[in-house]
């Protein structure tokens, strides 16, 4: 049975790495006495997949993993038993089984939600950039992949951007950033905003998955049952997103 | 650290957290310095209690998973009239920002600045690590050299296997601790505690009470006389100061089940695995190995303690694997029992497969069908450890290892499938000639050779270490080889190995070597030496990118102090060692006598089962070595299970004739 986990990453421990979060729950599992599936051959690995990575620093209210169970556990207790075993700033809030056919982490998230701590601008002056950036039909953005200097446009990564109100050292900026095809940080996002702005904290608040052209929480998505579904928003037949979603189906 | 000076010093306690926390995303794995882990403990600063900073003056990830810290630190949490925390060395990148920002060194738990302990206490298990030393209590805001320190200052303890020579930091350090600490932290805190309820602000006087205690050593209580380059001795200041210092010796591991709460850190560290110590000490009498020779006797820690130490710190940490540490743990009297025994336990969870490790295996069959039958999990590759490439040369340094053995190991490892072998070897060991120098290679060629046998991916990694001569060794008297020699032989194992596919040559910088050298048999004028290599800015020097051989020459050169007195030399029978004021448990005369054997290709075998060679270890203290069986594991005590094949008997002196 595959079992579908939320979890939150908040305070100190948000500066540990996606590997690190992968070994606590490694750990955390075995010590709540959940048995969790093994791989087969030389080095049998558990078979526990993780969505998206949480950049080192950054919190989160909607983490994800995957963990494929080879006995059944009580899902309703699953949360309270998983959270005991975590380290303080990791909990776990909910868990569903995962119908089957359901698409993995990786490939069913869309876009996801953040607050956005601006440090060094005015909430006047944010609001600003926040709109001429908006105006703009493409937004280059520099990056560097293995070592190459290459550009992107990162305009239809920027689905929505709010400034909220201040917060004790800046201003509150709400973002929805894609995750899919054309994807963006946070912290590219703070230098998209002039030379001044930068980061103070993130968290990510909220991840999408797409469901009948309807933003769905991946653990609903989850729950789903599978011939009703998958009518996400693929673009064209035969183009990158759709195959690979075909491939994961 | 008076107490007074404590309470009206209360804004020191305060976190350096909030700053702290601005400036984490500013620098490489800030997970270093969040604390955080399983098991810690966080009895909250109180000036009521003795408090301890325990130090480990390397990275995080190298000085969490350390034993011997995490056990004093339960010992000391565990009394009431006590609370302990740790630090670790901050990279040079939060260093930097710390002194910026008027940031002092902190511990994990609290993130309490080290300036309000009243103990700072580091584990020194590396020579190399010495200017870390220094760093960390200058970067704690205390005074490097202790006869600066003052009233409120923290008192600078140390201990580890490299306190067996602590001359060279003697300078900079109030307390050495000799051996084992797990009694002795007890008995200094029992007079801290009394010098702080005293009110007394009398720290000389505190030292010298702590001198008082067994196999406690304050440098300061001691003159140092010298005649030109030569040490004619080290006196103690005043009678009551003891003129041999001891070291410590637990003599039941069974009272000591610690770590009971093994740290489980957030991030990854060097071993990420439960540990649990089985036995302390070795008889195997390796000449090279002061680890061996300091920690004597062996003392086993009782089967089913170990049992019931596994099955609780699997079940409260999840780790999934678990190394059962100790110098040589193929050598413990149970080991298949217990390992059986833990594979069972295990099973019965549920919760899917569980590795047992061993931290390096006996150089046999017996020790890879132990390997086999405990990787049931994620298998790593095999590591061996040879130390010299002929027979002869193992001879020399007491390491009794046929070919026939390691080739017999190489073979079962392969043949029940694993594809990867590490050998390790010393070069620069004495009497070695370039013939011992290339055997390493010719080794490394032939388990390749046996490994093709089963796969076309076998491979050898062939790891070599220039020696360093340590204290308290039989070869504490021979003169280091030169960097450009070492240079020299990694060069003919370079040619020897250019050809051979699938052996992968590793090194040891003969640099670093040098600088090992130069800190492992010094006195105590090596602490200008260190101060000066500090000084200029030669941290870390244990890693590569930050090490560098220059400071250490200019800082000799600039003390006036001579490589080749210091290191190169060979030194004599009759002459005053800088340790001779100490007592590892070593008969000189033994270590002498276990030299010249040495020189004369003489094997000894283990001491667990023939009759003593009065090296001093038991006898000195009234205590024995500890083993559950009164006959050698199977296999003997070296070597292959069975009768000895003709031709690779071990020349055997008897001990009776001593």
């Amino acid at each position: 049975m595959r079992v579908r986990v939320r979890f939150s990453k908040n305070g100190p421990i948000r500066f540990i790495s996606h590997r690190d979060v992968a070994r606590i729950f490694e750990r955390a599992l075995r010590a709540a006495g959940v048995a969790v599936a093994y791989s087969e051959g030389f080095s049998p690995r558990p078979r526990i997949s993780f969505g998206l990575a949480l950049s080192v620093g950054f919190e989160s209210d909607a983490e994800y993993l995957d963990v494929v169970v080879a006995a059944p556990v009580d899902l309703e207790a699953l949360p309270g038993r998983l959270t005991a075993a975590l380290p303080d700033g990791l909990a776990v809030e909910a868990a569903t089984p995962v119908a089957p056919g359901t698409l993995s982490l990786q490939q069913a998230i869309v876009c996801c939600e953040w607050e956005i701590e601006v440090l060094n601008l005015t909430e006047a002056a944010l609001a600003r950039s926040v709109t001429a950036l908006l105006e703009h039909r493409h937004v280059m953005l520099e990056r560097e992949r293995k070592g190459k200097q290459t550009t992107v446009d990162v305009r239809p990564a920027l689905l929505s951007l709010n400034v909220t109100g201040p917060t004790a050292d800046g201003v509150r900026l709400a973002a929805t950033l894609s995750t899919d095809l054309v994807t963006i940080r946070p912290d590219e996002v703070i230098s998209l905003l002039g030379h001044d702005a930068r980061l103070g904290r993130a968290r990510r608040l909220k991840q999408w998955t797409m469901a009948d052209g309807q933003r769905l929480e991946p653990l609903a998505a989850a729950a789903l049952r599978r011939e009703t579904t998958h009518v996400r928003d693929l673009g064209p037949p035969g183009s990158p997103a759709a195959q690979t979603a075909a491939a994961g189906r | 650290m008076t107490r007074a000076a404590q309470v009206t010093g209360g804004g020191d306690r305060a976190t350096v957290w909030p700053a702290l926390e601005r400036l984490l995303p500013q620098v490489q794995k800030p997970a270093r310095y969040i604390g955080g882990e399983g098991g810690r403990c966080a009895k909250a600063p109180d000036p009521a209690l003795v408090s301890w900073l325990f130090v480990y003056p390397d990275t995080y990830e190298i000085g969490l998973p350390n034993q011997g810290l995490q056990i004093l630190y339960e010992i000391i949490n565990e009394r009431p009239d006590g609370r302990a925390d740790r630090a670790y060395a901050p990279w040079t990148d939060l260093e930097k920002l710390m002194r910026a920002n008027n940031i002092p060194l902190f511990s994990v738990e609290h993130h309490t600045p080290a300036h309000a302990f009243d103990v700072l206490a580091f584990n020194l298990s590396a020579e190399l690590t010495y200017t870390n030393l220094l760093n960390c209590i200058d970067l704690a805001g205390v005074p490097v050299r202790s006869r600066d320190r003052y009233g409120d200052d923290p008192l600078v303890i140390v201990g580890g296997h490299c306190t067996y020579n602590p001359e060279p930091i003697a300078d900079f350090v109030d307390v050495v601790v000799l051996g084992d600490g797990e009694e002795p932290v007890g008995e200094i805190t029992d007079v801290i505690a009394g010098f702080l309820s005293s009110g007394s602000s009398d720290r000389t006087g505190l030292l010298r009470e702590l001198s008082q205690l067994d196999g406690v050593y304050v440098p300061s209580m001691y003159n140092v006389v010298y005649d030109g380059p030569r040490l004619v001795g080290i006196e103690p200041r005043f009678p009551d100061v003891p003129g041999v210092i001891r070291k410590r010796t637990v003599s039941d591991l069974a009272d000591w089940p610690y770590p009971k709460n093994q740290l489980v850190p957030l991030t990854e560290v060097v071993h990420d695995r439960l540990s649990v110590e089985v036995f302390r000490g070795c008889t195997r009498g390796c000449r090279f190995c002061q680890a061996g020779m300091i920690t004597r006797p062996v003392r086993e820690r009782p089967a089913d303690q170990i049992r019931t130490m596994v099955a609780e710190g699997l079940q409260r940490s999840g780790y999934d694997e678990v190394t059962l540490t100790s110098l040589s743990t193929a050598d413990f009297s149970g080991v298949e029992d217990v390992v059986t025994g833990i594979m069972n336990d295990a099973d019965g969870c549920g919760v899917g497969p569980l590795s047992v490790s061993l931290p390096s295996l006996r150089v046999d069959a017996f020790g890879v069908d132990i390997a086999a039958q405990i990787q049931r999990g994620r298998r790593t590759g095999l590591t061996f450890a040879p130390e010299a490439g002929t027979w002869r040369m193992r001879q020399v340094i007491n390491k009794l290892i046929s070919e026939d053995d390691l080739y017999s190991a190489v073979e079962a490892a392969y043949s029940q499938g694993w594809k990867r072998m590490k050998l390790y070897f010393l070069t620069g060991l004495p009497s070695e000639t370039d013939e011992d120098t290339l055997g390493i290679a010719e080794l490394g060629r032939n388990c390749v050779e046996i490994g093709r046998r089963y796969t076309n991916r076998a491979s050898t990694t062939v790891s070599v270490g220039g020696f360093v001569p340590k204290p308290f060794t039989p070869f504490q008297w021979f003169g280091q080889n030169t960097v450009s020699e070492l240079q020299r032989k990694i060069n003919l194992l370079k040619d020897a190995t250019r050809r051979a596919h699938g052996v992968n040559l590793k090194w040891h910088d003969p640099k670093a070597t040098l600088a090992e050298g130069i800190t492992a048999r010094g006195d105590r004028r090596l602490g200008a030496v260190i101060e000066d290599v500090w000084r200029r800015g030669g941290t870390f020097q244990e890693w590569s990118e930050h090490f560098d051989l220059d400071l250490w020459l200019g800082a000799m050169e600039r003390a006036g102090l001579s490589i080749e007195w210091y290191v190169y030399r060979h030194r004599t029978e009759d002459e005053v060692l800088p340790w001779d004021h100490l007592d590892a448990g070593l008969h000189k005369d033994f270590l002498w006598t276990d030299w010249m054997d040495a020189l004369e290709e003489v094997g000894l075998p283990d001491c667990r089962w023939t009759p003593c060679y009065d090296c001093g270890a038991c006898t000195g203290y009234g205590i024995e070595h500890v083993v559950a069986s009164a006959s050698p594991p199977a296999g003997g005590s070296q070597g292959t299970p069975g009768p000895r094949r003709p031709g690779t008997g071990i020349p055997v002196r008897l001990g009776a004739s001593r």
